[in-house]
């Protein structure tokens, strides 16, 4: 593009200032030079500006691009540019072990990291063709983690879709709360995010003790303290003011859209696949899938604190039947070797096995050997895997040629899909609704560029 | 261990659709073959064509939910004058999954059959993942859709295959919008090609970008590192057991 400099500032990235290119002005606003932009614009006769929001806009949620092209105060058409944070963890895994990949699908949604790892793994069980011989206790941590996780994506929702309607006191109050889910994810897995927990075949490590009181402790405190959001958020009626009618997509338009999870529930479609496809042993669990029909934003914030309270309540009934027992397969070819154990500098390996391995048994020094740097092969085939993410249908597809590597990984990430919902929710409203319509998406680019 | 479990077992050997032959071990390619293992021949076979009654997604032998799809798809193209057996290339079922193979020229009519007819009704189709098979000649992409149904609790998935030299296939977009961005994912990692797509560009790579990145002849690149002296290949040059 030609840039031919024009006024005073010298242009150029991360500079404020305007520039002539073949596509027309374009202003560059860093914040605190709005009347000189507001003056150069008034300056030219062309009515259709495009706006460039992003991607590193603080109310984008992470690096998304929204392209805007306005009207006066009026969106009239919106596009999402997307692929910032796109890092390929689908071409990475082809390069890794089955049990090496979790640590990859981890770190594509940041804020559910428990419930990628679980649908990745759910798609090489049934690879495997072990979902069934998959241990109880490991099937309910899942859960209890999923849950967990769940409302921690839900806090962060509303932290930072209050912040970005300038309500900071919401955001204080929804980190301190997703702290404490954060904690207790830190107890039972040991890091905060990225927990590489849930195996293929199991879990990696059994809870550490004292885990169900501090869950149990952790329930009750949050019982309490949603009562605030009832009356900071829910009821709040600026809030209401800014998030009723806005964003609006109906059922037809959810299912046309692929929308799932909230957004199609706020749309009045009871569909949730713990419900609908039960996997896990959803179907055993007493709870009930919260629906809205208003379309809106206000809804999905409804449908979200309502879906705390569930994932409470399923997560006292996976503490109430958590019965003693083993968190992997018994099928030592997939089982990893060995539980890890407490060293003095955190975790570390269990100085039993290592005994056991140097000592005694050279076959079972092999046998690790092998597990460790070879994995275990996974019979030629495909399967798909999906599970109710807190944002919508996250699906697996898992494609084995029978080697010890994936041969090809494709998640269907529901922020990707639902992301493509902001043109239709935003046109023709105002700019300002932009915002809250995107925030009521509650997309994570992690998830949606992997 | 698979049988127990009521799935189909996955043949070892004979049976199933060969898509790939590998010789060699470990991945090495270059120098003299010192240990022999290059002799080493593995067929790579995916589950092949099934045969009636399919049975349903918990497996079993009788007639069950995979037929009654099959049977009412199959009815519904031939309503339409289309006979099933030029739109459906082949059927498998495997690991308690339905999978229809449908040939590209018919695989828009397929997917309107299978959203508007009251006995299917696919409402959700979850978007397109390519697959890249470069031992498969003549068929090297493959397009794999998930259709959901919420109306009857369903899931199928549709195979489309496409050779590397012609990848075109049509484009879902007017039956399923949602696959809008997906096709556009798929065209950016496999350079599949989807005819009737509204603004087919890439997505997630810079849009100057040269390559299709997910395709098998793709490096993934990477630099060695060094660690306690060791120095550690990057992940693509490691040793490969497959």
């Amino acid at each position: 593009m030609s840039t031919a400099p024009s006024g005073h500032e010298a242009p150029g990235h991360g500079t404020a200032g305007t520039r002539e290119t073949t596509e027309g002005t374009v202003y560059t606003v860093t914040g605190g030079d709005w009347d000189e932009v507001v003056s150069s614009v008034r300056r030219t006769d062309d009515e259709r500006i495009v706006v460039n929001m992003g991607p590193q806009h603080p109310s984008t949620h992470g690096v998304l691009r929204l392209i805007l092209e306005i009207g006066g105060e009026t969106v009239t058409d919106a596009r999402a540019g997307i692929g910032y944070l796109h890092t390929g963890i689908e071409k990475n895994l082809e390069y890794r072990t089955w049990t090496q990949g979790t640590t990859f699908v981890t770190r594509m949604d940041y804020l559910m990291p428990i419930v990628n790892e679980t649908v990745y793994c759910m798609a090489v069980e049934r690879l495997l063709g072990i979902t069934d011989q998959v241990p109880d206790r490991a099937t309910v941590l899942r859960v209890l983690l999923m849950e967990l996780n769940r409302i921690s994506s839900h806090l962060v929702y509303v932290a930072m879709g209050g912040t970005e309607l300038g309500a900071t006191t919401v955001a204080v109050f929804g980190f301190r709360d997703r702290e404490m889910c954060l904690d207790v994810l830190e107890l039972i897995t040991g890091l905060r995010m990225n927990h590489a927990y849930v195996r293929p075949g199991g879990l990696a490590q059994d809870l550490p003790p004292g885990a169900v009181d501090q869950v149990r402790e952790f329930v009750k405190k949050l019982r309490k303290n949603l009562v605030e959001y009832d009356k900071l958020v829910v009821g709040n009626p600026l809030f209401k003011a800014r998030m009723q009618g806005i964003g609006y997509l109906d059922l037809a338009g959810c299912l046309a859209l692929g929308a799932t999870g909230p957004i199609l529930r706020a749309a009045g479609l009871p569909h949730d696949l713990r419900k609908s496809d039960p996997y896990c042993g959803y179907e055993t669990y007493d709870f009930e899938v919260p629906t809205v029909d208003t379309c809106d934003a206000f809804g999905r914030l409804l449908v979200r604190m309502e879906e705390i309270h569930q994932s409470l309540r399923i997560i006292e009934q996976c503490l109430d039947r958590l019965e003693p027992g083993p968190v992997m397969v018994a099928d030592r070819k997939i089982a990893w070797p060995a539980q890890l154990a407490l060293g003095p500098d955190g975790l570390g390996n269990s100085l039993d096995h290592i005994k056991k391995i140097m000592g005694t048994s050279m076959e079972a020094l092999i046998h690790h050997f092998k597990l460790v740097t070879e994995g275990f092969r996974v019979p030629p085939g495909q399967a798909y895997a999906a599970v109710e993410s807190p944002k919508g249908e996250l699906g697996a597809h898992v494609v084995s040629d029978g080697g010890t590597r994936p041969y090809r990984v494709h998640f269907r990430d529901p922020s990707f899909t639902n992301l493509q919902c902001m043109a239709a929710m935003c046109e023709g409203g105002q700019v300002a609704d932009v915002i809250v319509a995107v925030a009521s998406i509650d997309p994570v680019m992690g998830g949606c560029d992997r | 261990m698979t049988e127990q479990n009521g799935h189909v077992p996955v043949p070892r050997d004979g049976a199933g659709e060969v898509i790939d032959v590998r010789t060699g071990m470990f991945g090495a390619q270059d120098g003299q073959d010192t240990s022999g293992y290059g002799r080493l021949v593995r067929t790579v076979r995916m589950p092949g064509e099934a045969v009636r009654p399919y049975g349903g997604p918990r497996g079993g032998g009788a007639y069950g939910v995979f037929d009654e799809v099959a049977d009412e798809l199959e009815g519904a193209l031939e309503e339409q004058g289309l006979l099933p057996s030029n739109a459906i290339e082949k059927t498998v079922v495997d690991r308690g999954e339905l999978t229809f193979h449908i040939a590209r020229e018919h695989l828009v009519r397929v997917c309107r059959t299978l959203r508007d007819d009251p006995a299917l009704r696919f409402e959700l189709c979850t978007g397109v993942s390519g697959v890249h098979y470069p031992g498969d000649k003549g068929r090297e992409l493959h397009a794999v859709y998930h259709l959901r149904s919420l109306t009857h609790g369903r899931l199928i998935r549709l195979e489309v295959s496409v050779p590397d030299a012609d990848p075109h296939l049509p484009s879902v977009c007017d039956v399923y919008p949602t696959n809008n961005w997906h096709e556009r994912e798929a065209y950016d990692f496999f350079g599949l090609v989807f005819d009737g797509h509204p603004a087919l560009t890439r997505i997630m790579m810079p849009d100057d970008w040269q390559g299709f990145p997910q395709r098998k002849d793709y490096p993934l690149g990477g630099i060695p590192v060094e660690y306690k002296g060791a120095r550690i290949p990057a992940p693509d040059q490691r040793r490969s057991y497959t």
